[in-house]
């Protein structure tokens, strides 16, 4: 029965750091690398090199412009770019499972991974739409649903390397932005770096209760005073406020050479 | 999200057909001979059937269908597919039986109740989702019901019609034009009130819910993940001719209520064709209007794509 299971004590999932991610997507090829080979039918890649290459993947990241809503000074210079991979959240109350026809979908009781039994699912495209994130993807070849399984068959795998016993994506981020544990267990590293960061859910409106947390991108430290970055810019002749002069970078004098002509180059074609 | 053709044929041509089915099971018409009974019965048999056939044809492992029946417990679409191979049982021992026998109206009575639960487990399968503001509202089975039912007493209407009066009604044959007109013009009234303020208020979710960062200012999607559209934009990113939503609004209204009206009102139209192309432009109507249901219906995983709602 599709029905979700009591919460599990265990309940495994991704802690991801938007401070950190630099958006090189290695952890969405090396998820796609494992999984095509691992859990279930190949994740297709149709027509790769060409014109319309199509095909699932069951981990993407977005890139997104974050603009304070009371831009007080300069504007342009206080918007952010925040790197945002996104995969299956596990939700504690997924609305994914229920609305499963065929019971191909389920939560497991013991750790809280959702998974799709492909050989049961009829590609009805339901539990995608019911999932907020659309962390499901229907297979364009296999005509069934494909999902992250956050590893199943790494994370409990005797076979592997003990660091290699945890899912693809948090294994190959170079910056570790990815990190893997038992968020139930409160005293879990994973448990205790979402409390020291305020850890949120997305969309907590939706009441799916995920179990993966994302980590906010740290303050910026804007005070001229005690950033030394600014305060060369200071010296430099600018200030946060001002547009980004290139000349002033390189040189805090009068142009010359090459510069000099950059400056007037670029000052004929404004 | 998208508009695929085999959902609009599933829930319009299932709906008319549970729709005839439960105007038949009410006894709201009785064919004059049990050839014309096999006849009637047999259309919202072919309806129901092509509906069903449809649905099977979205699926990407259509072999594996029979699956769907097991989750009823928990799924709309599960509930959907169990009550529809029921009440089309249900329709197929009526119409033996009736054909054999006289119509046993006990049998109908239940024929009726199951295939309006049908059309509203149809519905349901949209009206679940929170994802979608637009489906997720109360309104949303009465529109399916209403559309079904103002179906399937326009097309008894025009069966009564090409019958020269000769069928039998528990309410009077004379009155099935005009339950029909009624159930015309309701289903039109609710047609509108539901485009009109489902999902008015959106999903309550943002770029800003969606990604946590509404703390630190205005999200606005830089670069999606990929060069090409994925399989999510494609299949819920759906947005080509929404802003043909008005026009097209308006005539899924002129076919599937106003024409349909004119012909069933107007006494020197009521001919046996006429009646039947009045069936065939509110099918056709239902059917712009369950078009617009899904073009215009917006999912919150757009708001990951650069959709504000």
């Amino acid at each position: 029965m599709t029905d979700l299971p009591p919460p599990s004590d265990v309940k495994l999932g991704l802690v991801i750091d938007l401070d950190i991610c630099v958006g090189c997507h290695a952890c969405v090829v090396n998820c796609k690398e494992w999984n095509t080979a691992g859990y279930g039918a190949p994740l297709s890649d149709i027509n790769a090199y060409g014109d319309n290459p199509s095909g699932s993947w069951l981990n993407r990241v977005h890139t997104f412009e974050v603009s304070p809503k009371n831009n007080t000074g300069g504007g342009h210079n206080d918007a952010r770019v925040v790197h945002f991979p996104k995969s299956c959240l596990h939700c504690d109350d997924a609305p994914c499972v229920p609305v499963c026809p065929t019971g191909a979908s389920y939560k497991r009781r013991e750790d809280g991974i959702v998974l799709v039994n492909e050989d049961w699912c009829i590609g009805c495209g339901l539990c995608a739409w019911a999932c907020p994130y659309g962390a499901r993807e229907m297979d364009p070849a296999e005509g069934v649903m494909k999902k992250c399984t956050l590893c199943v068959d790494r994370i409990y795998n005797d076979t592997l390397d003990v660091e290699d016993q945890i899912p693809a994506c948090v294994r190959t981020c170079p910056t570790s932005a990815r990190h893997f544990g038992d968020l139930g267990d409160a005293n879990s590293a994973v448990s205790k770096l979402v409390a020291e960061r305020g850890g949120f859910d997305l969309m907590p409106e939706q009441n799916t209760k995920p179990v993966n947390k994302y980590l906010p991108p740290r303050p910026r430290n804007n005070s001229s005073q005690s950033n030394s970055t600014s305060r060369a810019n200071n010296q430099a002749g600018f200030t946060d406020d001002a547009p980004i002069d290139l000349i002033a970078l390189a040189s805090k004098d009068e142009p010359k050479g090459f510069w000099k002509w950059l400056d007037t180059t670029l000052d004929q074609l404004q | 999200m998208r508009p695929a053709f085999s959902l609009i044929f599933f829930t319009t041509l299932s709906g008319l057909g549970f729709g005839l089915a439960a105007v038949l099971g009410f006894g709201l018409i009785t064919p004059p001979s049990p050839f014309w009974w096999l006849i009637t019965n047999g259309v919202a048999i072919m309806l129901i059937g092509a509906g069903l056939l449809a649905s099977t044809i979205h699926l990407g492992r259509p072999e594996r269908a029979w699956r769907a029946l097991s989750q009823w417990r928990s799924s709309w679409l599960s509930r959907e597919g169990v009550l529809a191979g029921l009440a089309f049982g249900v329709l197929l021992v009526f119409t033996l039986d009736g054909y054999v026998n006289t119509p046993r109206y006990e049998l109908g009575l239940l024929l009726a109740i199951i295939a309006l639960i049908t059309i509203w487990c149809t519905a349901m399968i949209y009206a679940s989702l929170k994802t979608v503001a637009r489906w997720h509202y109360p309104l949303t089975p009465f529109v399916f019901i209403s559309y079904g039912m103002a179906g399937g007493l326009t097309l008894a209407a025009a069966f009564d019609a090409a019958f020269n009066g000769q069928s039998s009604s528990i309410i009077g044959a004379s009155s099935i034009t005009g339950a029909a007109i009624l159930a015309l013009i309701a289903s039109g009234i609710i047609d509108f009130i539901w485009s009109r303020r489902a999902g008015a208020n959106g999903s309550g979710s943002t770029p800003e819910s969606a990604t946590g960062l509404g703390d630190l200012g205005e999200v606005r999607m830089l670069m999606p993940p990929h060069s090409e559209e994925n399989w999510l934009q494609h299949e819920m990113g759906f947005t080509v001719a929404r802003k043909h939503a008005k026009i097209l609004r308006r005539i899924s209204t002129v076919l599937a209520v106003v024409l349909p009206v004119i012909i069933l009102t107007t006494t020197t139209l009521q001919s046996g064709a006429l009646m039947m192309a009045a069936v065939i432009l509110h099918l056709g109507g239902v059917m712009v209007s369950r078009w617009l249901f899904f073009a215009e219906a917006k999912h919150t995983v757009t708001l990951y794509y650069g959709a504000r709602h």
